[in-house]
């Protein structure tokens, strides 16, 4: 579903944030990317995203080159994969409900299917009964779930993101991871990066780690 | 295309909610492009109407001889005559004095004034119409009666239609060069609004590209707000000239009243009207659209 062949990214200044990175990860896997801070984490989901562009090597996901696609063709990717920002992106002029309304506006959605939608959406990360509230209201954790609530909407089936229990106390990081593996349970495939220990204790699965833009085996 | 529809819809209600969200400013905007607008329509519309009135004079070229006072019945005659003989003359018309004054009288409503007169103060008069209207003809023809004897005043009545007609191409430029400068103005405010709220709406736009908008998608809102934008502007700018004309009209009717005429300032046409409108939008997009294409890509990054 994703495949990184030889991959490299090097930033404007010459900073090497990814060097010769190389991974499959199959549809319906959780996979876990581990790293210090600057180990080059939320780069590499950023490739996937069509975010950043690589210097070297191909990015695939589900059979497109994402390196070589075109700018006209970004949109219907990111349309495809649910993004959790490491700096939310959340948007604070508007309400959940509008917050989580925003990616479906954006492919087009009936309204009246929309709003079923953005209201299951909430329903899954807990957040319905405050739908009219706006994200400033919101606690750190609340504030994540948002993000996932956006992400999700659109009912994509790969889930990058990107430290979302970061800064997070235990209970509402527990209550975040509980929702990946729900997703993970009805076949969404996930790529999560974190350096937080006690997800990392607690939750087995496949892991890449990453330290100073290389691949750890 | 339902969907279609729908989004299309929906960016229509949030143009008019971000109108509305700075009702002050989106007020004042519109009021100024409709100044800067009714300014050239103004000069157009009135434009028209002078040359409405030059169309109705230059219709057929006259020649007015007017009479020394001592001119005998005799002379008349004889003039009358070589007039009607002349190679360049079609048809002569005489008015005598006595006409004249029952004209005036009949026409302009001051027979109070005439009527205490001691003695008739006009001339006797030849109205003449030449053959052809080629000005340099007309003119000799002006010039050779000028010659004759007792033909104290001669006067051809186009030349001062002449003058009004290049006066109106004059005036047709002047407003053309005025409604270009606007409309450079106009399109100059709504590429400025248009930035503000590009960089107002920052994080949006970069959020919304982050999770999949198209540029096509991004640029529609902010088109569709210089297009209604300056669409209002259009509007205010008819009502302006409209309301403008009919107060001119009121007061108008009380002037030419006096002379008897009846003579009323014509509106805008409804191809005017629309051509205003149609224009005025598509100056407020075409701002848009510039800002947008100078702004945007600076987000374009994500
Ligand atoms: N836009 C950028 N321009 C220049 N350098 C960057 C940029 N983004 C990240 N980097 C650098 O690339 C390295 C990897 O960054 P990042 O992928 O954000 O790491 P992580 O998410 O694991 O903390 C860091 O050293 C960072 O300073
Ligand atoms: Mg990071």
């Amino acid at each position: 579903m994703i495949s990184f062949k030889q991959v490299s990214k090097r930033y404007p200044g010459g900073y090497a944030a990814l060097k010769n990175i190389s991974f499959e990860v199959a549809a319906g896997e959780m996979i876990f990317l581990t790293g210090h801070s600057g180990a080059g984490k939320s780069t590499l989901l950023k490739l996937i995203a069509a975010i950043e562009r690589p210097n070297g090597g191909t990015v695939t996901v589900n059979g497109q080159n994402i390196g070589k696609i075109k700018a006209g063709a970004v949109p219907y990717l990111r349309r495809n994969l649910g993004l959790i920002f490491q700096d939310h992106k959340l948007l604070f002029d508007r309400n959940l409900f509008d917050n989580v309304m925003l990616p479906l506006q954006i492919a087009g959605f009936d309204h009246r299917e929309s709003a079923k939608r953005v209201r299951a959406a909430l329903d899954k990360v807990g957040l319905l009964k405050r739908e009219k509230a706006i994200p400033i209201a919101l606690s750190g954790g609340e504030q994540q779930r948002l993000c996932i609530a956006r992400a999700i909407v659109n009912r994509p089936s790969i889930l990058l993101a990107d430290e979302p229990t970061g800064n997070l106390d235990a209970d509402s990081a527990n209550a975040i991871m509980d929702i990946f593996k729900s997703f993970h349970q009805v076949g969404a495939t996930l790529l999560i990066s974190t350096h937080d220990e006690n997800i990392l204790r607690e939750f087995k699965g496949r892991r890449l780690s990453l330290k100073q833009g290389e691949l750890q085996s | 295309m339902k969907s279609w529809l729908m989004h299309h819809l929906y960016v229509m209600q949030y143009t008019v909610r971000r109108l509305r969200t700075s009702p002050l400013s989106s007020l004042l905007n519109i009021l100024v492009i409709g100044v800067a607008l009714s300014l050239p329509t103004g000069g157009y519309i009135l434009l028209q109407n002078l040359q409405g009135v030059a169309d109705k004079l230059v219709g057929a070229p006259q020649i007015s001889v007017f009479l020394n006072m001592n001119s005998s019945q005799d002379e008349i005659s004889r003039f009358t005559k070589q007039l009607e003989q002349h190679a360049d003359i079609s048809r002569v018309e005489f008015v005598s004095r006595e006409q004249a004054l029952q004209q005036l009288q009949q026409t302009t409503g001051l027979a109070d004034v005439t009527g205490g007169l001691a003695q008739n103060p006009l001339p006797h008069a030849f109205i003449i119409y030449p053959k052809g209207n080629d000005i340099a003809v007309l003119e000799s023809l002006r010039d050779e009666l000028k010659a004759w004897p007792k033909f104290e005043h001669v006067q051809l009545d186009s030349a001062w239609v002449r003058k009004l007609e290049a006066l109106l191409k004059f005036g047709r430029l002047a407003v053309l060069i005025l409604a270009i400068l606007l409309s450079f103005a106009l399109v100059a405010i709504t590429f400025n609004t248009i930035r503000l709220q590009i960089l107002t709406r920052r994080e949006e736009i970069e959020v919304s590209k982050l999770i999949g908008a198209s540029n096509s998608f991004i640029r529609r809102p902010f088109l569709y707000f210089g297009l209604v934008q300056g669409l209002l502007g259009g509007t205010t700018a008819w009502l302006i000239i409209t309301i403008s004309l009919s107060l001119l009209n009121i007061n108008l009717s009380d002037l030419v009243q006096l002379y008897a005429s009846n003579f009323s300032l014509q509106h805008l046409s409804f191809g005017d009207s629309a051509t205003l409108l149609v224009f005025s939008a598509y100056l407020g997009w075409l701002g848009a659209f510039l800002s947008v294409s100078q702004h945007l890509w600076q987000i374009e990054g994500a």
